[in-house]
C-alpha cells in the first residue's frame, strides 16, 4: 500500500484522505521515504524540512478529523520552486546569491495553499534566478531527467517537473517567463500550465521578467493540474498587475470536440525533431478525427519573439536583480572596502555565468544611446506579436504546436553555447508576451524521452485548455506516467 | 537685495521635494514619522526583499492631484511609473521609482508676492508657471560611524513630490517668495506638511546667466539638496556673482552638478556632465498605468482652499482691512478661516476682529505653545489654534461690546487677556469685573450738571467758550471720578458739549 502512494493522482489521494482510508501523515511519511532514496538521484529538491512536513501533515489530519478540513487540496503536498516564498523556509533561487536567505513572508500562492489544506512540501531546484532551460544553471546542485539520468529535466522549473516524474511528489509549483513551466513539463512527460498573465498574484515570486513572469501549476494529469489552478487563482491587491475579482471570470470551457484549433504556419518545420513532429501530428489527426476544426494560421512576427523576448526579458531582469548587493540580505563580500565597493565584489562572487550575462545584455539594452535600438523596438515588436496572436485568436480557440522541438538534452550537451539553448522556448515565449494563457501536454515518446504539444489560447480561456489537454489525455496512456527509478 | 549688476540676467528653476501628508509609504503599506529608531518603519516592501511588489497609496496619488488642482494644472487622464536604476546603499531596490514621461501633475502655476518697500506696503505679484510635478519614493539615509557604513530604511518610499518649474524665477528674491507660496498652498491643502528641519522639503536649485535682453539661456548649474529657504537663496546669490565672475573673465560656465555649504556659505562641484549617471529609465512593469477618473478630480476640487493671494485681496477689498493684518491672516489657512468665523458672528467692524486675531491673539498663541518646528524664521509657524481658549464667536463678542462702547478700547485689553486666561465670555468678564461703562444719559446729565457747577472748573470752561477746544479735556477728569472710571467717554464729550454749547 504505502510504496504504491507516490502513483497516485492528487484527485485519488483527496479522495482516500476524504473516505478516511489514508491520512495526510502516512501520505507524507511514504513520501519521505522516497525522497531518502530518489533525491540524490534525480536532484529535484533543494530542500526538505521532514519535521516541518510532519507537522503540517498531522496538523491536517487533525482538521480534517474535526469536520474543519479546508478543500480539496486538504492534506495533499505540494512541493514549490524556491523561488517563490514560504515563510521559514529558504528562498534561494537556487543561487550563491541568496544560499542563506529564508524567507520572512509567505507569497500569496503559499497562502492559498495554507487556506486550501495542502501542506507545503519542499523546496525544489530550478536554473538561477529562473534564468536558463536545463536546470544546469543552479549554483546548488544538478537536477536530472527522471526517464534518462544523463540528460537535462528542462527547466528552469526542472526540479518542480522532474519531482512530479519521479513520483517524489504529486503537485508542484512552477514560475514562467518564456517557457520554464512547459518546457521541462515536455521534457519530463508531465502537464504544466502557464495562466493568463494577472490570473495568479505574483506576490512572493521572486521577480525575474516582471512582465513575463506567472506562476503556474504542474502536475502529472490535467485532472491535477486543474485542480492546483483552482487553489491558486485569486484576486490579491498585493500585486497591482493581478486581476481584480471583477475581472476574473474564465471562459466557460464548452464542447472540446467543437473546439477550432489553430497551426501557426511553418512551426513544424523549423529544426523541429521528426519523433517530435510524429507526435504532434498524431494528435492534431487525433482532434481532427473527434470533429475539432483544423486549420491553419499566419504568425508573421513569430520569428521575432526570441530576440524580442532576450531584449525585454534581460532589461527588466537587469534592474530586478539590481536589489541583490549584500547590504540588507543574501551574500556579501568578505572584501569590503566602500559600500560600493562592497555591493560591486557581492555580485561579482553571488551571481553565476548566465545570471551575470542576461544582467549585462540588459544593461547595454537599457543603457543611454541604445534603449531605442533596442529596448523600445523589442517593445513594439512585443506589441505586434501580441496583436497577431490576439487576431489569430479570434478566429480559433487553441493554437496547437510542439512545446520543444526537440527532446531532452544531455547534461552538459549545449552548456557553452547559450543561443542554442535560447531556441529551446521558441514555441513557447510568444504566450509570455502576449499574456497568454498556455499548456503542455504529454503525447508521446521520441524513443524513451517524453514529448509534449503545447496549446495557447486567448486571455482566460485556461478552461479551454484543459478540456482540450483532458480530451487528449483520455484517449492515450500518458496521465500519471512516471519514469522507473 | 539684489546685488547684480545691472546687465546681468539671472534665470532660476527649482525642483522642490517635498514629503506628501500621508498615513502610509507611498508603496507600501508601512506608516511612516519622524523620530523613530532606526529602522523601525520598514517591512518586506520597502526592504525590497525578493518577491515583493509595490502598490501604489491611493492617498498619495489624490495629495498629488490635490497639489495639481491647488496650482490650477490640468490634472491628467493617466499617469504611470517608471524605474530610475542606479546602485547605492541607501536604495533598497537599486532602482528608484519615479514619474518620467506621465508625471501625476503637468502645468499650473504659483502666484508669487515680492517683498514691498516696507512691511505695510504690498510689494509687485507674479506667477511663476510649474512645469510638472511627479510623485515617487525617498530614499533611505546613510551615515558612516567608524570603520563602516550604517544604514536607515525609516525614510525609504516616504511619498515625494518633486515639483519642477519652469525657468521663470529672476532673483533670489523671487526664488524666496516663491518657496514662501508654495509652502503655504501646500500646507494650506494638506497636501505637506514642509518641515525643512524634518527634512521634508529639499530643493535642487538650477541657475544661469544671460546678458539681459538675450533670448537665449546660459549653461546652468544645478545645486542639489538644499534644506533651507536661506540656503536656496544664498545659492542663488552665490551663483550669479561666481557666473558672472567666470563669464567677465573670459571663461565658460560648465554644466555639472554642486553642492552647497552652507555653514561656509559657499558651493562646491559634486560632478560634471561627462560623469552623469545613465539611469536607464524604463517603465515600471510591477505598476499598470493608473486612470485618474473625472470623478476623483471633481471630489477633490471640492478639497482646494482659496488660493492665499485671493484671500488676501478679498480681505483689503471686500473686508477693508489693511494689508499688514491680511497678510498675516491670509499665511495660516486656520487662522484666516478662525477670523472669518468671527467676522460672521460680527460682520460690522473686520478690521477691529483682524487687529485682535493679528496681534493679540498670535502673540498670545505663540507665548503660550512655543514656536513649532519653523520652516521658515521669516515666516511665523502655524499656530495651533485647537486649544484655543477664545472662539471666534466670544472674540466678536468682544470687539461688539467695544463698538457699541460698553467698554472702552483700553478696558478691551484687560478683557481680552481675562478670555485668553479662562475661555469666558466678554460680557461675563465685564460684568464680574464691574467694567460696564456707564451709558445712562440721565444720570450722566446728572453729573455732568454738577462738576460744571463746581466753581473750580469754572476757569477751563471760560476758556473753552473763548475757542480753546482742548479745555473741555479739563472737565472730564472730574467726571471721571465721580463715576469711579466708568463713565462712557464718549458720551460725556457730547454732553459737556451740549451743556456748553
Amino acid at each position: 500500500m504505502a510504496d504504491a502512494l507516490h502513483t497516485l493522482s492528487a484527485a485519488e489521494l483527496g479522495r482516500r484522505l476524504a473516505a478516511g482510508s489514508l491520512t495526510s501523515r502516512d501520505l507524507c511519511e511514504a513520501l519521505i521515504a522516497r525522497y531518502q532514496v530518489i533525491n540524490d538521484k534525480v536532484g529535484a529538491f533543494t530542500h526538505l524540512d521532514q519535521a516541518d512536513v510532519l507537522a503540517q501533515a498531522a496538523a491536517s489530519d487533525v482538521r480534517r478529523k474535526a469536520g474543519q478540513g479546508r478543500g480539496p487540496l486538504e492534506g495533499i503536498p505540494v512541493a514549490i520552486k524556491d523561488n517563490i516564498a514560504v515563510k521559514g523556509q529558504p528562498l534561494t533561487c537556487s543561487s550563491k546569491m541568496l544560499a542563506s536567505l529564508v524567507s520572512p513572508y509567505d507569497s500569496h500562492v503559499a497562502e492559498r495553499l495554507r487556506a486550501a489544506g495542502a501542506i507545503l512540501y519542499g523546496r525544489l531546484n530550478m536554473d538561477e534566478f529562473a534564468m536558463g532551460s536545463s536546470t544546469e544553471n543552479s549554483a546548488i546542485r544538478k537536477t536530472f531527467n527522471p526517464w534518462d539520468l544523463a540528460r537535462i529535466p528542462g527547466g528552469s522549473s526542472g526540479g518542480s517537473a522532474a519531482a512530479l516524474a519521479a513520483g517524489l511528489v504529486p503537485l508542484s509549483l512552477g514560475s514562467d517567463t518564456g517557457g520554464s513551466i512547459r518546457q521541462p513539463a515536455s521534457h519530463c512527460g508531465v502537464v504544466g500550465l502557464k495562466p493568463t498573465y494577472g490570473l495568479i498574484s505574483r506576490f512572493g515570486l521572486v521577480a525575474f521578467a516582471s512582465s513575463l513572469d506567472q506562476i503556474g501549476p504542474m502536475a502529472r494529469s490535467i485532472e491535477d493540474c486543474e485542480l492546483l489552478l483552482n487553489a491558486l487563482a485569486s484576486a490579491d491587491a498585493r500585486d497591482m498587475t493581478c486581476f481584480g475579482p471583477s475581472d476574473r471570470a474564465l471562459t466557460p470551457a464548452g464542447d472540446a470536440k467543437k473546439l477550432r484549433i489553430g497551426i501557426p504556419k511553418g512551426f513544424l518545420g523549423k529544426g523541429v525533431a521528426p519523433e517530435v513532429a510524429a507526435a504532434v501530428n498524431a494528435a492534431i489527426e487525433f482532434y481532427r478525427a473527434q470533429g475539432c476544426a483544423i486549420s491553419e494560421v499566419e504568425l508573421p512576427s513569430a520569428d521575432l519573439a526570441v530576440p524580442t523576448y532576450y531584449v525585454v526579458a534581460t532589461a527588466e531582469a537587469s534592474s530586478n536583480l539590481g536589489r541583490y548587493d549584500g547590504v540588507r540580505y543574501g551574500h556579501r563580500s568578505a572584501s569590503a572596502g566602500t559600500p560600493v565597493e562592497m555591493m560591486t565584489a557581492s555580485r561579482s562572487e553571488g551571481f553565476g555565468p548566465e545570471v551575470k550575462r542576461r544582467i549585462l545584455l540588459g544593461t547595454f539594452v537599457l543603457s543611454a544611446g541604445y534603449a531605442d535600438a533596442y529596448y523600445v523596438r523589442a517593445l513594439r515588436a512585443r506589441a505586434k506579436i501580441r496583436a497577431e496572436y490576439l487576431a489569430a485568436l479570434a478566429g480559433v480557440d487553441v493554437l496547437l504546436t510542439p512545446t520543444v522541438p526537440t527532446p531532452a538534452f544531455k547534461v552538459g550537451e549545449k552548456a557553452s553555447d547559450p543561443l542554442q539553448l535560447y531556441l529551446e522556448d521558441i514555441f513557447t515565449i510568444p504566450a509570455n508576451l502576449a499574456g497568454l494563457p498556455a499548456i503542455s501536454v504529454p503525447c508521446g515518446k521520441s524513443g524513451h524521452l517524453p514529448v509534449g504539444f503545447h496549446l495557447v489560447g486567448a486571455p482566460l480561456s485556461e478552461a479551454k485548455l484543459l478540456a482540450a489537454g483532458r480530451l487528449f489525455e483520455a484517449a492515450h496512456g500518458f496521465a500519471h506516467q512516471q519514469a522507473t527509478l | 537685495m539684489s546685488n547684480v549688476p545691472s546687465d546681468w540676467e539671472v534665470v532660476i528653476g527649482l525642483e522642490v521635494h517635498v514629503q506628501l501628508h500621508t498615513r502610509a509609504k507611498v508603496f507600501a503599506s508601512s506608516p511612516w514619522g519622524f523620530g523613530k529608531a532606526p529602522n523601525e518603519q520598514v517591512d518586506p516592501v520597502v526592504l525590497g526583499l525578493p518577491g515583493t511588489l509595490p502598490v501604489v497609496n491611493r492617498e498619495a496619488v489624490e495629495k498629488s492631484i490635490l497639489f495639481g488642482l491647488v496650482v490650477g494644472s490640468s490634472v491628467p487622464e493617466h499617469c504611470s511609473w517608471d524605474r530610475k536604476n542606479y546602485f547605492y546603499p541607501d536604495n533598497p531596490k537599486n532602482y528608484q521609482l519615479t514619474q518620467k514621461d506621465f508625471p501625476v501633475v503637468v502645468g499650473g502655476q504659483v502666484e508669487i508676492e515680492l517683498p514691498g518697500a516696507s512691511r505695510n506696503v504690498m510689494g509687485e505679484h507674479k506667477f511663476i508657471r510649474i512645469h510638472h510635478a511627479h510623485l515617487e519614493e525617498d530614499v533611505g539615509k546613510l551615515s558612516h560611524a567608524g570603520s563602516g557604513s550604517l544604514v536607515d530604511y525609516n525614510r525609504a518610499g516616504v511619498p515625494l513630490l518633486e515639483i519642477v518649474t519652469e525657468p521663470d524665477l529672476r532673483s533670489s528674491a523671487e526664488a524666496e517668495a516663491f518657496l514662501r507660496s508654495l509652502v503655504a498652498m501646500l500646507t494650506q491643502a494638506g497636501v505637506a506638511d514642509c518641515d525643512m528641519e524634518k527634512g521634508q522639503l529639499r530643493c535642487d536649485c538650477n541657475v544661469s546667466i544671460r546678458r539681459r535682453g538675450a533670448d537665449k539661456l546660459g549653461t546652468r548649474t544645478e545645486t542639489k539638496n538644499l534644506n533651507s529657504i536661506s540656503s536656496v537663496r544664498d545659492t542663488v546669490i552665490y551663483e550669479t556673482a561666481r557666473q558672472i565672475r567666470e563669464l567677465e573673465a573670459g571663461h565658460s560656465i560648465t554644466q555639472e552638478t554642486r553642492g552647497w555649504n552652507a555653514e561656509l556659505g559657499r558651493g562646491y562641484v559634486l560632478r560634471d556632465k561627462e560623469d552623469a549617471h545613465d539611469y536607464r529609465y524604463f517603465p515600471d512593469p510591477d505598476i499598470p498605468t493608473l486612470k485618474i477618473s473625472r470623478e476623483t478630480v471633481a471630489r477633490l476640487a471640492k478639497l482646494v482652499p482659496e488660493n492665499l493671494y485671493d484671500r488676501q485681496r478679498r480681505y483689503v477689498e471686500k473686508l477693508g482691512l489693511p494689508y499688514t493684518a491680511a497678510s498675516v491672516l491670509v499665511n495660516d489657512r486656520a487662522l484666516a478661516e478662525w477670523f472669518e468665523l468671527a467676522v460672521a458672528a460680527h460682520p460690522t467692524n473686520p478690521s477691529g476682529i483682524a487687529n485682535l486675531v493679528a496681534n493679540d491673539l498670535l502673540r498670545d498663541l505663540a507665548a503660550s505653545a512655543g514656536a513649532a518646528g519653523s520652516f521658515d524664521e521669516a515666516v511665523p509657524a502655524p499656530v495651533s489654534l485647537s486649544s484655543c481658549p477664545i472662539k471666534p464667536a466670544q472674540l466678536a463678542g468682544l470687539v461688539k461690546l467695544t463698538d457699541e462702547a460698553v467698554i472702552s478700547k483700553q478696558q478691551a485689553k484687560e478683557v481680552f487677556a481675562e478670555m485668553f486666561k479662562t475661555g469666558q465670555d466678554a460680557a461675563a468678564i465685564v460684568d464680574a469685573k464691574g467694567l460696564r461703562q456707564n451709558s445712562d444719559t440721565g444720570e450722566l446729565e446728572k453729573i455732568v450738571q454738577e462738576v460744571i457747577a463746581d466753581p473750580a472748573v469754572a476757569k477751563s470752561i471760560a476758556e473753552y467758550r473763548a475757542g480753546n477746544e482742548k479745555a473741555i479735556n479739563a472737565l472730564k477728569g472730574p467726571i471721571m471720578k465721580c463715576t469711579q472710571g466708568k463713565a462712557n467717554p464718549v458720551l460725556i464729550d457730547q454732553l459737556l458739549r451740549k451743556f456748553l454749547g
